[in-house]
């Protein structure tokens, strides 16, 4: 029932009618003429076709030794790879047109009725994939119901555990939450047992946001809606592909959210403070009303800010407040604006080739709300602002020095600016540009925190020098 | 033991793809591209389950044809053929048990094992079923050219 319906509603591969495949069977340097021969098995030839799309016709010369059948269907087949040694083929197309022949001598009059074809120059083999999930479902659900026993498509566990919780997009946490207790520790406060208890119950926050993210998609139906899924966009499909059940991804997602909770109340234990709580419980909210009713930050046109507070100031800030038990500072808070911008930036351009399917289901992101013109300035935009930011944050002395090392991401920014225009109707084509957006994010803020690494050697070696401008 | 003709067994080695025809429940041919591997005695070919309707034809019918034509795809050799016979789907483990046949695979696909090493990517694709055909009959084009009749050759009798 669930396949059939999502092979209604997702079409596999778009429509063809009789004149556009005759068109296209028009452009193969022959057809393979097939039909159903008295003992049931099929027969195919291959032979010359004069194609009339137009009249919906085509002729050719019977094959000899052969008779073509009247009165019942025959098909008409063209098929195209391009060979590539060494590696396989590309170019895969072929289109099947159905119809019926009248022999009259050796000519044969074909009427065409109806066509199906594929062309990956049309619709990208993943596409054509991800438009088939249903098709895949129906198989395993029949298979199911065959063996009397559970049958589904598998991943070992190493695997499925990556793909569930999106582990390598850890680093959004890590990077903000590890900058936190650095600036802390440049400024005396530093307690290792909670450092590294703070990173673990900031990861399990972000585990729970990515695995619930999927949960409520699904309800919502933004993640069926998408068939143009990357690695970085449309989420991890486990719950799609059958990998795991929608009832497991809940279930871990509110394992995630417990653990962080019993991290969180730890650390409130051994190094409470007002602080520490409000970033805790707005954190919390943030991250579960992020794609959770009622608040659905992402589907109101509000993710990119979500995102933006939640890996900035909030995981740079809790990280921070944690080893100051809860005293503040503006070092921290000024830090914690670039890299919520550069965070930002890696959901809005991972939106990008999510926005169809986004906005079939009122998924009201940036890049749905937005022009490609002003999207693609929008991107500009952030980014600048966020250098200035690092910039001004040096001039005015609230950031060492140090940290413009960070600005040696830019030519990487520029990468991904310049990337958008080209493919931003390309969702496969934008995979590229959206890792090096990764990088953008990841490698300022390991030369954000290489940066305090000087700050922090040249303290303990050289303390009468210091790094910060007029200081 | 040879159960086509040399030409025939020569053309599937060489082919990179050959058109599958089934037949569907009303009694249309069906016809997908795919890449045949032979392992002397039957044809086989896999499916992904994304793109399993083939499969449910042939449970239905499993009376098919398997036709090499586009010179493209073979080297550039000119003849053709279409192998008649009868098709079993094997799916006791659509996970890993298409495997078996990669080395055939790889040696037309080189790039599969690499995909297959990034099955995470794409895990749907990899879940496979076996089409397995045993040969019936063979039709065979030395030039190629449909204005001159095929060479029919029982499969059965071959393989006698």
């Amino acid at each position: 029932m669930g396949a059939a319906a999502a092979e209604t509603t997702t079409p596999r591969t778009p429509a063809l009618d009789v004149r556009q495949g005759l068109d296209k069977l028009a452009s193969y340097p022959f057809a393979i003429l097939t039909w159903v021969d008295p003992s049931g098995y099929p027969v195919s030839v291959a032979l010359p076709v004069a194609i009339d799309a137009p009249a919906g016709s085509a002729v050719f010369t019977a094959p000899a030794g052969l008779t073509v059948p009247a009165g019942v269907d025959v098909s008409l087949t063209g098929s195209h790879i391009r060979p590539q040694p060494g590696y396989g083929y590309d170019e895969r197309r072929h289109v099947t047109v159905w119809g019926r022949a009248t022999q009259t001598g050796d000519r044969v009059a074909f009427a065409a009725a109806r066509a199906w074809g594929w062309d990956e120059a049309e619709v990208p083999f993943f596409e054509y994939s991800e438009r088939s999930i249903g098709q895949s479902k129906k198989y395993f659900d029949a298979l199911t119901v065959e063996r009397g026993t559970p049958v589904k498509p598998k991943l070992s566990f190493g695997w499925l555990a990556l793909r569930t919780t999106r582990l390598p997009f850890l680093t959004a946490t890590i990077v903000p939450v590890v900058l936190g207790i650095a600036i802390a520790a440049r400024q005396g406060s530093f307690d290792l047992v909670t450092a590294v208890l703070t990173v673990i119950g900031a990861a399990f926050v972000q585990l729970g946001l990515n695995v619930a993210n999927d949960v409520f998609d699904s309800v919502q139906g933004a993640d069926e809606a998408n068939v143009t899924p990357t690695q970085f966009s449309g989420g991890s499909r486990v719950i799609q592909y059958g990998l795991v059940s929608f009832r497991q991804m809940a279930g871990l997602a509110t394992t995630f959210y417990v653990l962080a909770a019993v991290i969180g109340l730890v650390l409130l234990g051994l190094r409470g403070s007002t602080a520490l709580l409000v970033i805790g419980v707005v954190g919390f909210i943030v991250s579960i009303g992020y794609t959770a009713p009622p608040l659905k930050f992402v589907y109101r046109g509000l993710g990119e800010i979500a995102v933006a507070i939640g890996f900035g100031p909030l995981m740079l800030l809790g990280g921070y407040v944690v080893q100051t038990r809860g005293a503040l500072t503006w070092e921290p808070f000024v830090l914690s604006l670039p890299v919520a911008l550069l965070v930002a930036l890696i959901l809005y351009v991972n939106e990008i080739p999510d926005r169809r399917g986004d906005a079939r289901v009122g998924k009201r992101t940036l890049p749905v709300r937005f022009s490609k013109a002003a999207v693609i300035g929008g991107y500009r935009g952030a980014a600048i602002a966020a250098y200035a930011i690092l910039v001004a944050g040096v001039v005015a002395g609230q950031l060492p020095i140090p940290a413009l090392l960070a600005l040696l991401t830019i030519p990487l920014a520029r990468q991904v600016s310049r990337g958008l225009e080209p493919n931003y109707d390309n969702p496969y084509g934008l995979m590229a540009v959206m890792g090096v957006n990764v990088k953008v994010h990841l490698y300022a803020g390991l030369l954000l925190l290489a940066g305090y690494a000087v700050v922090l050697i040249l303290g303990a070696v050289a303390p009468s020098v210091s790094l910060f401008v007029g200081r | 033991m040879s159960v086509l003709p040399a030409p025939v067994e020569q053309l599937l080695d060489a082919a990179l793809v050959g058109e599958l025809t089934v037949v569907d429940a009303a009694g249309h041919p069906v016809t997908y591209p795919l890449i045949p591997l032979f392992d002397g005695e039957r044809i086989y070919l896999t499916s992904s389950t994304l793109f399993s309707r083939k499969l449910e034809h042939i449970k239905g019918n499993p009376k098919v044809s398997l036709s090499i034509t586009d010179p493209i795809a073979v080297g550039g050799r000119t003849d053709r053929a279409t192998i008649q016979g009868d098709a079993r789907v094997i799916e006791e483990d659509p996970h890993g048990g298409w495997e078996r046949l990669l080395p055939i695979w790889e040696k037309k696909e080189p790039s599969i094992v690499y995909f297959l090493k990034a099955r995470v990517a794409l895990p749907l694709f990899f879940e496979r079923s076996l089409i397995e055909i045993t040969p019936r009959r063979a039709l065979y084009w030395a030039a190629g050219n449909a204005t001159t009749a095929p060479v029919v050759s029982d499969a059965g009798k071959v393989a006698a």
